[in-house]
């Protein structure tokens, strides 16, 4: 609405049409030098896409089994056998749960801290929230083995007494719980800070008039927040989910640290060496690895490559329709 | 917790301790050698030049103490080891590009032609890193525990999955082991530690281990891992019931309890001396040369004190060197990784067992000839 105004405002500064003008030297540099970062950009993307394919090429030709639908990962030996069915379901799954558990908490501070706290706290919990960002993996992964895991032990205990007729809860419960629910769960604390940004944001751009009207026909806040807010920010807070999921995909130590890996396509989230994720597999295998397993790693990587390029796509689209309604 | 804590500080203290005193110089200064600051085990002269090395990463905590004692003492000596693991480290040596190579495994037939061809007459093999593979355990009320090798087996398979299995309480009559499921933990990552685990397994236990020997932990088998020796550790600490295994180094820093392991009739608990006797204990490896050390691991000797879960690693280097600098140099340095001081330093730094007296001559005989 507002944004469309600076645009008219800028006219007069231009000159007037048909009268050539003068480039200063300085204004040329500056022009190209952005473009050619602009295209550095997706020349750099193209580079990465074509280096996995090509280093992934001789160990998808020696590949005996089926590389998309084969679960077994053995890449070495006479007759290598990998495919990448297990790994994608395993990264898929630990992504999706970590934000099922980081949505609803991110989308309650986000409105906390732009609709319920004073605005003095609330700029300091912004600001703490984005500090969480600046965490190094390895350190979420170390309080993910050393603090989380003995208390969550006993959690999952009861998960499985009192919910195990569900079959994703079934036993035997592992000891220590190494499991993708543990690994899930760190993964949902570091895409927080990501997920709690964009939805905050979006959440502050709610028209004021909108929830002034609700206040008006006698809403209380959480009636306009429900009336106003939520729909207004509903596309925004998918795509930061969008966002948070294309961070968790690819979060590689944490996931290595906490998990014990393992190559089945299962649902049973309490039970340890059922699943692995892709990048985790990358860290653990790679330092070891002889010439055919980096290979076959690599063409892992650019399989985890396309599913995070697709749902960063998936998300940029979601965030550019949404301009397009509100505006 | 405290304890552990208490014991890292304890091996820190230990460590400078030995340093200080390795800095400190021998107790025989008298000689011609006052000039270099940590003097070189007796027998052992400094040659100059440059020694790249590489090869296998399971020697490199030991071959950095190596090097920086041994070029402390020796100033005019560079010594290069790049750690690419043992394939490339026998590649690179059979290619000329390194003097000394590094590996976890003897070369087959064709790379010992070619390792040959480069050396213009033989390449050897050294075992100078010996390191014990520990099976620890964490079972509350349980301090001590004999397994033999079927039991191992059986357990690391999950055919054996409660601790009061008959097959566990008949190596241990006087442990009260608790109704509990067995949780086996081995290393999520790629390493020679699982595989020569594994190798121990299948060769002592064809029957209750029925998988391929590789670094890798079989995939068939759902079961809990840890990233590296750590991770392990720490899988282990952290659940009751769990069962693992580990560089025996992590033994002693963790405070962790580790299996006697069934040699024969009687059972075994790990201890450098009962590593390093496996080597003595071992055959020569099939087709080796004359003077060539590579061993066969006997992991079935049924002889008394033996332990049978190790990783060797090797040092390959040639019996003669064109370059005559070249060849006194990695006389002088290998002869200090086999000296006393040079096995205690990779002992402190890296928890290896120091190989025994025997070995050691065998190893001082093959590079008499070197450098002349």
């Amino acid at each position: 609405m507002t944004t469309t105004q600076p645009p008219q405002t800028e006219q007069p500064a231009k000159p007037p049409p048909g009268r050539r003008t003068r480039r200063r030297p300085g204004d040329l540099v500056f022009e190209n030098s952005a473009r050619l970062s602009g295209v550095l950009i997706l020349v750099i993307l193209a580079a990465v896409a074509v280096f996995l394919l090509v280093q992934a090429l001789p160990a998808l030709s020696e590949n005996q089994g089926n590389f998309l639908t084969d679960t077994e990962w053995a890449p070495s030996g006479d007759a290598p056998s990998f495919g990448v069915a297990a790994l994608v379901f395993g990264t898929l799954l630990a992504a999706v749960l970590a934000l099922v558990i980081a949505t609803p908490v991110a989308v309650g501070i986000a409105l906390f801290i732009s609709h319920y706290a004073p605005r003095r706290l609330a700029s300091l919990l912004g600001y703490v929230v984005d500090l969480l960002a600046a965490i190094p993996s390895v350190v979420y992964g170390l309080w993910g083995i050393t603090w989380l895991m003995p208390q969550i032990g006993p959690f999952f205990e009861g998960l499985n007494r009192y919910l195990g007729f569900i079959p994703i809860f079934a036993g035997p419960v592992a000891s220590p719980p190494r499991t993708i629910l543990t690994a899930s769960i760190v993964l949902a604390v570091m895409i927080l800070p990501i997920v709690t940004a964009v939805a905050r944001e979006v959440f502050l751009k709610t028209p004021t008039m909108h929830e002034e009207a609700a206040l008006a026909l006698g809403a209380t806040r959480w009636e306009m927040i429900r009336m106003a807010v939520l729909p207004f920010g509903r596309s925004g807070v998918i795509s930061a989910a969008m966002l948070g999921l294309g961070r968790a995909l690819g979060e590689t130590m944490a996931v290595a640290m906490v998990l014990s890996p393992g190559l089945l396509i299962d649902f049973f989230l309490l039970q340890a060496g059922h699943h692995q994720t892709i990048a985790a597999l990358i860290a653990l295998q790679f330092p070891e690895a002889s010439t055919l397993q980096v290979s076959a790693l690599i063409a892992a990587g650019l399989v985890l490559f396309a599913i995070t390029l697709v749902v960063n796509m998936a998300a940029r689209y979601i965030v550019s329709r949404r301009k397009e309604f509100t505006e | 917790m405290k304890l552990s804590k208490y014991g890292k500080f304890a091996g820190v203290a230990l460590a400078g301790a030995l340093a200080l005193s390795a800095c400190g110089g021998d107790p025989e200064p008298a000689g011609g050698g006052s000039a270099s600051p940590a003097a070189l085990p007796e027998g052992v002269e400094c040659a100059p030049g440059t020694l790249n090395a590489g090869g296998a990463t399971s020697q490199e905590l030991a071959m950095n103490a190596w090097r920086s004692a041994y070029q402390s003492a020796c100033p005019d000596a560079t010594v290069n080891y790049d750690p690419t693991g043992s394939g490339a480290g026998r590649t690179n040596f059979a290619d000329g590009a390194i003097a000394l190579a590094g590996s976890d495994a003897v070369m087959d037939a064709e790379e010992q032609a070619a390792a040959d061809e480069r050396c213009g007459g033989q390449a050897v093999h050294l075992p100078l890193y010996i390191s014990p593979i520990a099976v620890i355990f964490n079972l509350e009320g349980v301090d001590e525990l004999n397994l033999s090798p079927e039991v191992i087996a059986g357990i690391f398979n999950q055919e054996i999955t409660n601790w009061n299995d008959e097959a566990i309480a008949a190596d241990n009559p006087d442990a009260e082991l608790p109704d509990l499921e067995i949780t086996p933990v081995n290393r999520s990552d790629e390493s020679g530690t699982t595989e020569n685990f594994v190798a121990y397994l299948s060769a002592v236990a064809p029957d209750a281990w029925p998988h391929e020997v590789s670094g890798d932990w079989p995939s068939e088998l759902s079961s809990q891992s840890g990233q590296g020796s750590a991770g392990v550790v720490t899988t282990v600490q952290g659940g009751n019931g769990t069962i693992g295994y580990v560089d025996a180094s992590q033994v002693a820093a963790n405070d962790l309890s580790s299996a006697r392991v069934g040699v024969g009739e009687e059972f075994v608990e790990f201890s450098p001396e009962a590593a390093a006797a496996i080597v003595d204990s071992s055959p020569a490896a099939e087709g080796v040369a004359e003077g060539d050390l590579a061993i066969e691991l006997d992991y079935t000797t049924e002889e008394a004190g033996v332990y049978p879960i190790v990783l060797i690693s090797y040092e390959i280097i040639c019996t003669s060197y064109e370059n005559a600098e070249e060849g006194a140099l990695v006389q002088s340095f290998v002869s200090y990784l086999a000296s006393e001081d040079g096995q205690q330093v990779a002992a402190t730094e890296a928890g290896s067992a120091p190989i025994s007296e025997t070995t050691r001559e065998n190893v001082m005989a093959v590079l008499e000839g070197l450098g002349a």
